[in-house]
Formats: structure tokens, C-alpha cells, sequence
């Protein structure tokens, strides 16, 4: 069953993605497929099951706490569409 | 000399029989010549690359050079290069450029190894046909109609076509695995955290594991072994020794218990395939293997369970990508807000956008113990299946797919049928066990792959396993060029 256009709406704005008002009922129509196909999830029973969130169970390797990096500011802050004075440039947030 | 496998260019390369830059100008040229027809590279790196080769040529003059000095790989653009453009086969990377290497480049980099360039993918490695990268399909070497697979198609249709005897790859769902059994390569994904992840463009932190793309197990031992091991930067990279996975090739496979799960026998596979994959278990029982039948109950919720879990991931690795730091940003934002939106609805092709939707979905209040939760208790149950399978056997056989290559365009507009092609691989990367492809035969000329499923950390037997059947075959030398 496709996902309304209110929904999509609302995870478009969750996942700051905008979807231009032509598409939308088609986007809608494609996530309820792929939100068909992982319902087969529902039909089976997984009680007392504990939820496995990783394949390995492993401990944390420690390491002693020195500093390995170096300063790379200028590379790193090069990349950015909009830098100024070492820092980011976005549009005004407070007004 | 494009024919050459990466042993044979380590010999050639020490008996002087012809020198790096030469064998690095030579695919070069291939590359240049051939790759239109093809699409397997995004950038080509040929100045680097000659540059490389002088460097591992002197190396390997002076003596003592590690096994790959001097030998030309691709790297999936997945890979950060330092200086090196690294796009993910996204629009949102089209302008990245990375101050630094990704710790299996860096390996690569310190053994000699010289880079020709990056090869095509599905963007941000979701898809398995290559058809989402923004830089247009890859076609399949075997059949130009066709897909190579994906999301590691650029590096399998490079060595497919010989273009390079060797590329990187990565595998979150059958990247590595369906492409190379499209292409008539060898792939291996190995344990999860076998390989470092650092400096990887993240899909699914859970699943997401590099490993090689070969045109045998015997070069796919050489370009493990340099590629894995713990990594301090990476924290789920495993603290444990790298055998030298070229040391057991030969071993003898007598008695090696082969589990052969009915679930990957079912209605969905292509009975021709079907064929070619029960001639591959005749020749392992010739070799003295002997076949047990195992049952892995859960096989068909792996990919309802992996598209929660994975899109759930994507959802929030992908979140970095928002216009301020680097990456695409759209023209005039008039807000924060808008700047992030539009930045993101311009940079992510439709696939992307669709999982990190399907993934914000999954994580949602009001949804997360019906979706997220449930399918991490499922994917318990599909680990718990494979446990039990390995008390026993050694390793596990069927199919990698379910039919050969697909023509382009056939499932591009069908999401889920695109999913299905993963069928028999996605399991793997769920219970974080090592898989591999190899070539096992022709379907009306179109290659077919053997999927073996390795207990963890068992890369070293699967890789002689491997071998072991290609030195009685010959479908893995069966060229498409």
C-alpha cells in the first residue's frame, strides 16, 4: 500500500531531503513497496529473541591516550562550499 | 600482457621480464582505449600511476620489495585517495577531493601497489546493477546489453575486461559477490572487521566490508592479505593475525564437509544455474568433499530484514552530507534549513533518497520496535542458522545469484525486484560471516557464480577451497574480452 503524501511529507522534512511535489506520489508508491516487502518481517514469531545490532561480539581494543593526529585544519576547512576566518559559513540561523 | 594474473605479473615483475611502468602503461592504454564501451572507471589516474610504478620499479631493482611492488590495481571509488577525487558515484561527492587515504589504499599504497584509477559503483554502493552512479551505467564486459552487477560493477567489469588484474571492492549486501558472479570474477567479502573500514564512505556501519575482486582465488589471497588487518582507526576492525592467505592454497580438500542448504535451491533460482552450480558441487565431491545437506530455516527474511537495518543505518551515516562542510550545496539557500534540503534533494540520487527515507521510516517514533527491533531480532535468528549449520560443516555452497546478468534497465524501475538479486548473499553480511564468488560456468554465454559461506575468520580455507576447484576447472579463465 503506497505512504500517504502527508508521510512522506513528514519523513521528507525528518531527513531534510526535498522532494519536489510532482514525484511524491510516486516516491510514496515505491516506499510502500519496499514497506511491503519488509513486513514479511511481521509473520514471524521472535519472542525472547534478543536484538542483534552487530555481528560481533567483541572486546574494545585500548589504546593509551596519546595524541596521534595533527592539525589539518586549513585541508579539512578547504573542502567547505563556504568558509571564513577558519570557520563555516551557513546561512543566518538567529535573526 | 593484460592477461596476465596478479602472480603472474609478481613473477614477471622479479624475473625482469618487463617492468612496472611498462605493464602499468600498457592497461593504461587498454583503459583509455576500451573503457567507453565499458564505464568501469570514474577517474583515471594515469600520471600517479606511471609515478607509482617508477617508485616500486626501483624498489623492486634495490630487492626485498613486498609481494604487490609494482603490481596496477583499480580502487572502487568508495575508497578515499588522498588528492585523488572520491565521488561514491554521487553527485553530493562530485566535487570531494580527500586530504587523506583510506587505510586499504594506504596498504596498498606502502606495499608498491600502484593505483590506475577509481572504478564506477552504485551511488553510495546502493544497487545491484550499478545503474544509480551518477557517472551513467557500468556495462557488462560478457554482454554490453547487460549489467555487471552491483554496487562493485566498475570493479568487476575492469577486471572482467582486463583492464586491471585486480580491484577493491565493498560489500553490504552481495557488492562484491553479485558482480563478480555476473562478470565471470572472483570475489571475496570477508568477516565483518576482517578489513579496516576507515577512511570507507560508510552505507551500513554494521554490514559494510571491503574485500577484493580478482580473476582467481589465488590473486584474491594476494590482495587480502595486504589489504586486511587491525587498524587502530577503526574500532571495529578485528585485533586478531593475518595469516598469509596465499600459504594454504594447496592444501588437500579431502574430507571437507560442503553444507548444501535447500533454501538456496528454491523456486527463485534459475534451474540452468541451478545446473551449474550442482556440476560445481559433482567436481568438489571428486575431489573428495563430501556434500551434507544443512537447512538455513530463516533464508527468506534476510532481505525483508537487511532493508530495514540497512536504509536504518544509511539514514544516519548519510545525515553528514548536509551542504556545509564539504559535498554539493545548492546555489542561494535562503535559510539553514532550505540549504540543507535542497542541498540533499539535488546531491542524493533517487535510490539514496528512497532507503534514507525507508530507514528515517524504520527509526521513527511509533515504529521503531515494529521495524528496527524486529529486524535485529531476525537477524539473530539468521546468525543462529549459520551457527548451527557450522557445528556441521566446514563451509557452505550454492548459488550467488539467482539468474545471470540482467539486461539494463529491466529492474531499474522495480526497487524490490532489484532487491531480490541478493537473495542468497545478504545473509551473510547480517551474520557478519565471510562469502565468495567464483566462476562455475556459462549461461547462453552469460557467467555464472558458486557462492561459498565461510565459518568466521575462515578467509584462508575458503580461499583454498577456491583454488583447489580452480586448478581442476577452467570457467574462471573464460574471457569475456
Amino acid at each position: 500500500m503506497a505512504v500517504d503524501t502527508q508521510t512522506v511529507e513528514k519523513l521528507a522534512e525528518l531527513a531534510r531531503i526535498a522532494i519536489s511535489e510532482e514525484t511524491i506520489d510516486e516516491v510514496g508508491n515505491r516506499l510502500g513497496e519496499v514497506l511491503q516487502l519488509v513486513d514479511q518481517l511481521q509473520a514471524v514469531s521472535t519472542e525472547g529473541v534478543a536484538p542483534m545490532a552487530h555481528p560481533l561480539d567483541e572486546v574494545q581494543v585500548l589504546r593509551a591516550d596519546e595524541i596521534t593526529e595533527s592539525n589539518r585544519r586549513e585541508e579539512f576547512l578547504a573542502l567547505a562550499p563556504q568558509s571564513e576566518g577558519g570557520l563555516y559559513l551557513v546561512p543566518k540561523v538567529i535573526d | 600482457m593484460h592477461q596476465l594474473t596478479i602472480a603472474e605479473i609478481i613473477r614477471g615483475l622479479r624475473d625482469r621480464q618487463f617492468s612496472s611502468v611498462e605493464i602499468t602503461g600498457h592497461l593504461l592504454g587498454r583503459i583509455e582505449q576500451l573503457d567507453g564501451n565499458y564505464n568501469s572507471f570514474i577517474t583515471v589516474t594515469p600520471e600517479q600511476a606511471l609515478q607509482q610504478a617508477a617508485a616500486a620499479d626501483e624498489r623492486l631493482t634495490a630487492g626485498g620489495a613486498p609481494a604487490l611492488c609494482g603490481v596496477p590495481l583499480a580502487h572502487k571509488d568508495i575508497f578515499c585517495t588522498e588528492g585523488v577525487r572520491t565521488s561514491c558515484g554521487s553527485k553530493m561527492l562530485d566535487n570531494f577531493t580527500p586530504p587523506y587515504d583510506a587505510t586499504v589504499v594506504e596498504n596498498f599504497n606502502n606495499a608498491g601497489a600502484v593505483t590506475l584509477g577509481k572504478t564506477n559503483m552504485d551511488e553510495f554502493a546502493m544497487g545491484s546493477s550499478n545503474e544509480t552512479s551518477y557517472y551513467g551505467p557500468v556495462k557488462n564486459p560478457w554482454n554490453t546489453n547487460c549489467v555487471p552487477g552491483g554496487s562493485s560493477g566498475g570493479s568487476a567489469a575492469a577486471v572482467a575486461a582486463q583492464l586491471a588484474p585486480g580491484a577493491t571492492a565493498t560489500d553490504t549486501g552481495g557488492s562484491i559477490r553479485q558482480p563478480a558472479a555476473l562478470t565471470n570474477t572472483t570475489g571475496l567479502k570477508p568477516t565483518y572487521g576482517r578489513v579496516s573500514r576507515w577512511g570507507m564512505i560508510a552505507f551500513a556501519s554494521s554490514l559494510d566490508q571491503g574485500g577484493p575482486i580478482a580473476r582467481n582465488a589465488e590473486d584474491a589471497a594476494y590482495l587480502l592479505s595486504a589489504m586486511a588487518g587491525h587498524d587502530p582507526k577503526d574500532s571495529t576492525s578485528l585485533y586478531r593475525p593475518v595469516p598469509d592467505y596465499t600459504a594454504g592454497l594447496n592444501g588437500d580438500i579431502a574430507g571437507l564437509r560442503i553444507g548444501v542448504p535447500a533454501e538456496y535451491f528454491s523456486d527463485d533460482l534459475n534451474p540452468q544455474v541451478a545446473a551449474r552450480v550442482q556440476d560445481a558441487l559433482k567436481e568438489y565431491e571428486k575431489l573428495g568433499a563430501q556434500l551434507v545437506e544443512v537447512s538455513l530455516p530463516h533464508t527468506h527474511l534476510a532481505v525483508p530484514a537487511y532493508y530495514v537495518i540497512a536504509p536504518a543505518e544509511a539514514s544516519a551515516n548519510l545525515s553528514r552530507f548536509d551542504g556545509v562542510r564539504y559535498g554539493h550545496r545548492c546555489e542561494d539557500p535562503r535559510d539553514l534549513r532550505d540549504l540543507y534540503m535542497r542541498s540533499r534533494g539535488e546531491g542524493f540520487g533517487e535510490e539514496v533518497q528512497r532507503r534514507i527515507l525507508v530507514g528515517t521510516y524504520a527509526l521513527s517514533a511509533g515504529y521503531y520496535d515494529a521495524y528496527y527491533n524486529k529486524a535485529q531480532q531476525v537477524r539473530r535468528l539468521i546468525k543462529q542458522d549459520f551457527v548451527q549449520a557450522f557445528e556441521k560443516v566446514d563451509v557452505i555452497m550454492g548459488p550467488t545469484t539467482p539468474s545471470p546478468a540482467f539486461a539494463l534497465g529491466e529492474k531499474k524501475a522495480d526497487p524490490v525486484a532489484m532487491y531480490l538479486e541478493d537473495i542468497y548473499t545478504i545473509a551473510a553480511n547480517l551474520a557478519g560471516l565471510p562469502g565468495m564468488s567464483l566462476p562455475c560456468g556459462l549461461v547462453n554465454n552469460l557467467p555464472v557464480g558458486l557462492q561459498i559461506i565461510g565459518n568466521y575468520l575462515d578467509e584462508a580455507r575458503m580461499l583454498n577451497v577456491a583454488h583447489r576447484y580452480q586448478q581442476v576447472t577452467d570457467w574462471h579463465k573464460a574471457s569475456a574480452a
